[in-house]
């Protein structure tokens, strides 16, 4: 249980007094860490509570390092003026899956930290992050972080933040978050160098609503930043677009500890709950105004995250069906952006289509069925939507490629593109051009920033979708970095790849593929397989088609061999927790026709060792 | 008299007792033995040999026992009195069989040979050498410490002395032709007595050849050219009047190892001794899996402590016996009788999946009459119903691997055993009232 939460009014803040802020930074550059800093600097957290990345509160968000869910602090910061201000600070997600979220919260601040590690320099998701910032007219306070390392070189990072983002860093502070050098002096920097929010308290409220979860405890939680007047306890309100109106029933703020308030007055971020039943209630961007005297005019919103990347899970275990469904629900409640339909394989049976944000979100939320729910899942492989145009002049959208139609029926198909910005040292330019063009990319523009070269390429995402981001670390040894929008459709001569284990096609194992890639794409998910797919009794044919033409082909040889030369007394328990492993291990395979496929066959059959 | 086939292998209870001292430890042996140059106080030992006799027999009560076994580490390092003592123990603590096999495992060389007729006078019927070659370079290489003459002198004082005798021979080493193997197989026959244990070299976890193996700097023979010399190994012994009744081992009617065929058979056994396992069928009917201290000095504190040194005792639910039957019972020429399967665990395996695997040509259904003529090279395999699928009233086949399906026998348990259910219709009913 939750501690019983104080409830007290402190004298209402004046805007003066106030400031709002998000960091922006690359993975690993120190924001978290920086948070955490600035959060013990204002006495947030006694060192007893403190624990590392102390905003990162699901344990798949500590394990990677990274940021999946926007969280709130206020802090109390006294400077050195006498004055006591009001900090809020916005902690928001770094890689470009969830850009979604960031650009939610750069719209609730005035101003954003700019954290660069004073040795990896500027990042290709930090400048798509600095950019919607400067989009959003937040002002920028630069800090170079880990000056404390050997390998710092802070005059030359302070020259890239201005080459390549195109803003003064002259005066950028040098910290280290790690140590806590400095970081006083990026608060108050804060202070001094962003400005602080405005707004007439005595006007009709109007409030944007940041985020919405489901808590436990409080039920639907309502993330909201006040623009104009207050948002009381006891008061009714109203969400502008939905229409809902409902009676706020508590309102309060993250310390990021929950502490209840009576109101919250322009500038401030906080939180109200009313007895909304459903986060599907809310919209993230919405205006909430006060129902008997509203605001007069609606804020722009947002448009709501729309998944790209398709793919079914299936349990491993048909009986988990309903609670694989259930777990997805559970998530969906604080994930709008994932979405999942039925769906029937002929080689997985029941499972679901799911839509995801990036390959990233569909990573943690796989990862989280897994863990979280202890569920064992197969994958398919990712897919993007294609737009099928028949030849009856009709348009189809195709999430699946087991759903692509005769062919005969088509008339042509196009494909989802986007353009990629990425940043790479001059040493590892060669093999990330190369692995450009080998994915049909085409070049854009290819410039310097120092000694790293800043490509921007124009992608087709199904063949970003997969292993791409994981392809680009390794050639470029993580030096890389990487970011992309959708641009969208262009018609593309494209295939369905099939996959036939023992002479029948497994469906979940179907791909989409340009042809000019069809063939290296059959032979090298022929070759996985014969790896994957362990020795049978028989002898395995596979083999890769587009149509009835196969393209590929390899064989799994008869298991030859298995048997112990010795088995006595002694041997029976050795032997039979083995048979028990073999047979725990084969519960997760999935029999087609008969032969047994392991389950991460289906992801790891795609993965194409490309050199 | 063929090896009978046994009506119900829960009837029979052996004794294994495990001594754990080697003079030397050789590169490929991955058994519970220690090399100990100050030697051990061997009456210290027996004292603890006979206390754990003592605690198995406040487990199991009384039982009539059908063999007894000392396998090793190196027995034929005991004094023949401390062997003595051993039986003598047990013929206080239960009725032995008249004729009850009792083996042990010998080394072949002539300080172990001569104590051969101490071992018979303490009741030792039956003795096991290790020969593993008849080739005086290739004992090098396998780390034996006994030469060809040495092992053949070995095998003519097992003759004098015990009516019953076996030899080890290890094949499929680096390098060995089929001529090589016929020709050393061809000398063996002609030395053995109605017994050979001819086992395949596999290279064991944390042993001196699995790093020589892992280094490349041991090379063995590949699956192909192993299946090759099995083959040859199997129609050799058959002719020879030996035919395989295990997959490595090879006997006249009569004169298969009854210890080790109730091994295979799945009865119960008690394991006396540091690291030895048992099989014991508690007074209340409960199977438990037992293993004791593996350490020598460790298990002697133990059970001058406790008076046993059992450190694991794991009661084994239907369906891990079963697993278990299958394990053992599918490497023998006579197979798996699936009724006394049904009728000791209530489980067995699905009809179709037989059925499958018969197609298959892996295993095959036999009658119990045909136990005793060993498998041909070609299964009957498709073809062959399983009895049983069609109605419930008819007795479940006896199953064996047959040729083929004996190099792939964990992929066979794996999968009969995956597709084991209950039999609930025949529990109860005795075997004979419908057969």
């Amino acid at each position: 249980m939750p501690e019983k939460p104080k409830c007290y009014q402190p004298p209402m803040t004046d805007t003066s007094l106030i400031r709002n802020f998000s960091i922006i930074a690359h993975i690993d550059h120190g924001k978290s860490t920086l948070s955490d800093r600035l959060i013990q600097l204002c006495g947030n957290v006694s060192d007893r509570e403190m624990k590392a990345q102390i905003l990162d509160s699901m344990d798949i968000e500590r394990e990677r390092g990274i940021t999946i869910k926007a969280q709130t602090v206020r802090l109390d910061y006294k400077h050195k003026d006498g004055k006591t201000y009001q900090l809020n600070l916005m902690d928001t997600p770094g890689h470009v899956d969830f850009a979604y979220e960031v650009s939610r919260s750069l719209a609730a601040c005035e101003g954003a930290v700019l954290v660069v590690d004073a040795s990896q320099g500027v990042e290709a998701q930090t400048l798509a992050n600095v950019y919607q910032a400067l989009d959003n007219n937040l002002e920028i306070l630069p800090v170079l972080n880990k000056i404390d390392l050997p390998s710092a070189d802070a005059d030359r990072v302070r020259q890239q933040i201005e080459d390549v983002i195109g803003i003064d860093a002259s005066d950028a502070i040098g910290v280290s978050a790690k140590t806590g050098l400095n970081v006083a002096a990026v608060l108050e920097a804060i202070v001094e160098r962003l400005p602080p929010p405005k707004g007439d308290r005595n006007k009709p409220l109007k409030a944007m609503l940041i985020d919405s979860w489901y808590d436990a405890y409080l039920g639907v939680v309502v993330l909201v930043r006040v623009i104009e007047g207050t948002l009381k306890k006891g008061q009714r309100v109203k969400m502008m677009s939905t229409d809902g109106a409902y009676p706020v029933e508590r309102v309060g703020i993250f310390r990021p500890k929950q502490e209840m308030l009576g109101e919250l007055g322009p500038g401030e971020i906080g939180f109200f709950t009313g007895a909304i039943k459903e986060v599907a209630d809310t919209r993230v961007g919405d205006t909430i105004t006060d129902e008997k005297h509203p605001t007069a005019e609606a804020l722009p919103g947002f448009k709501p995250a729309q998944p790209v990347v398709f793919c079914g899970l299936f349990p491993v275990d048909a009986a988990d069906f309903e609670d694989l469904r259930e777990a997805m629900s559970r998530l969906r409640l604080n994930d709008a952006s994932f979405s999942f339909e039925t769906e029937s394989s002929a080689a997985l049976g029941f499972g679901f289509r799911c839509g995801f944000l990036g390959l990233l979100h569909l990573e943690i939320i796989t990862e989280r069925l897994v863990r979280e729910f202890n569920l064992e899942l197969i994958t398919t492989a990712p897919s993007v939507i294609y737009h099928l145009h028949m030849k009856g002049g009709s348009v189809v959208e195709m999430h699946n490629p087991a759903d692509m139609p005769d062919v005969v029926k088509i008339d042509h198909i196009e494909e989802p593109w986007i353009e990629a910005t990425i940043l790479v040292p001059d040493d590892y330019l060669g093999a990330v051009l190369k692995l450009c063009q080998d994915r049909r990319g085409r070049q854009k523009t290819l410039t310097y920033v120092g000694a790293r070269a800043m490509l921007v390429y124009e992608l087709p995402l199904n063949e970003v979708v997969f292993d791409f981001y994981d392809r680009l670390k390794s050639v470029s040894r993580g030096y890389a970095s990487f970011d992309y929008h959708i641009q969208g459709y262009e018609e593309g001569d494209l295939v369905k790849l099939s996959i036939l284990v023992n002479s029948e096609p497994v469906d979940a194992l179907s791909i989409v593929v340009h042809r000019a890639r069809a063939e290296s794409r059959g032979r090298s998910m022929c070759e996985k397989l014969k790896e994957l797919i362990p020795p049978h009794l028989f002898q395995i044919p596979l083999q890769a088609a587009i149509g009835a033409k196969v393209i590929a082909r390899e064989t799994i040889k008869a298991l030859r061999k298995d048997v112990l030369a010795k088995c006595y007394g002694g041997d029976i328990s050795r032997k039979r927790k083995l048979l028990d492993k073999q047979k725990a291990g084969k519960k997760k395979m999935r029999e087609f026709g008969k032969v047994e496929i392991p389950q991460e066959a289906f992801i790891a059959a795609l993965k194409m060792d490309e050199n | 008299m063929a090896h009978p086939v046994s009506p119900d292998a829960d009837s029979l209870f052996g004794i294994y007792i495990h001594w754990p001292f080697c003079a030397q430890k050789c590169p490929y042996c991955d058994f519970n033995s220690h090399v100990r140059f100050g030697g051990w106080d061997e009456a210290r030992y027996l004292s603890a040999y006979l206390r754990e006799l003592d605690h198995v027999r406040a487990r199991v009560g009384r039982q009539e026992v059908y063999s007894i076994f000392f396998g090793g580490g190196t027995p034929s390092l005991m004094q023949p009195q401390t062997v003595a003592a051993i039986l003598n123990h047990i013929a206080k603590l239960w009725a032995v069989q008249p004729g009850a096999e009792i083996t042990l495992e010998a080394n072949p060389n002539s300080v172990d040979a001569n104590r051969f007729s101490g071992y018979r006078a303490a009741g030792v019927n039956r003795v096991s050498i290790g020969v593993q070659s008849l080739r005086d370079d290739e004992l090098k290489r396998l780390g034996r410490l006994h030469s060809v003459a040495e092992a053949k002198a070995a095998i003519e004082v097992a003759r004098r002395t015990f009516e019953r005798f076996s030899f080890d021979l290890i094949y499929a080493r680096p390098g060995q032709s089929s001529e090589a193997w016929r020709a050393e197989l061809t000398e063996a026959l002609n030395l053995a007595n109605g017994h050979l244990s001819l086992y395949q070299l596999t290279i064991e976890p944390d042993t001196p050849f699995a790093e020589l193996h892992a280094r490349g700097r041991l090379v063995i023979p590949d699956a192909d050219a192993a299946l090759d010399l099995y083959a040859t190994t199997q129609d050799m012994t058959a002719t020879a009047g030996l035919p395989a009744y295990e997959i490595s081992n090879h006997a006249a009617a009569g004169d298969e190892s009854r210890h080790n065929l109730l091994y295979w058979r799945y009865g119960a056994y008690a394991g006396i001794g540091p690291g030895a396992h048992g099989r014991i069928v508690d007074q209340d009917g409960t199977r438990a899996a037992t293993v004791t201290e593996r350490n020598p000095e460790r298990w002697l504190a133990r059970v001058e402590a406790d008076g046993h040194g059992v450190v694991e005792a794991t009661d084994l639910s239907n369906e891990e016996q079963a697993d278990e039957m299958l394990l053992m019972g599918l490497r023998l020429t006579e197979g798996i009788d699936l009724e006394e399967m049904a009728r000791r665990f209530g489980l067995a395996p699905a009809a179709s999946e037989i059925a499958a695997l018969g197609a298959l040509g892996v295993i095959e259904v036999i009658a119990d009459s045909a136990v005793a003529e060993g498998i041909s090279r070609a299964c009957i395999g498709p073809g062959i119903a399983p009895t049983g699928s069609s109605s419930q009233l008819a007795r479940l086949p006896r199953i064996r691997a047959c040729h083929e399906g004996r190099f792939v026998l964990n992929e066979l348990v794996r999968r009969l055993s995956r597709s084991t259910a209950r039999v609930t219709a025949r529990i109860n009913a005795p075997a004979t009232l419908r057969s």
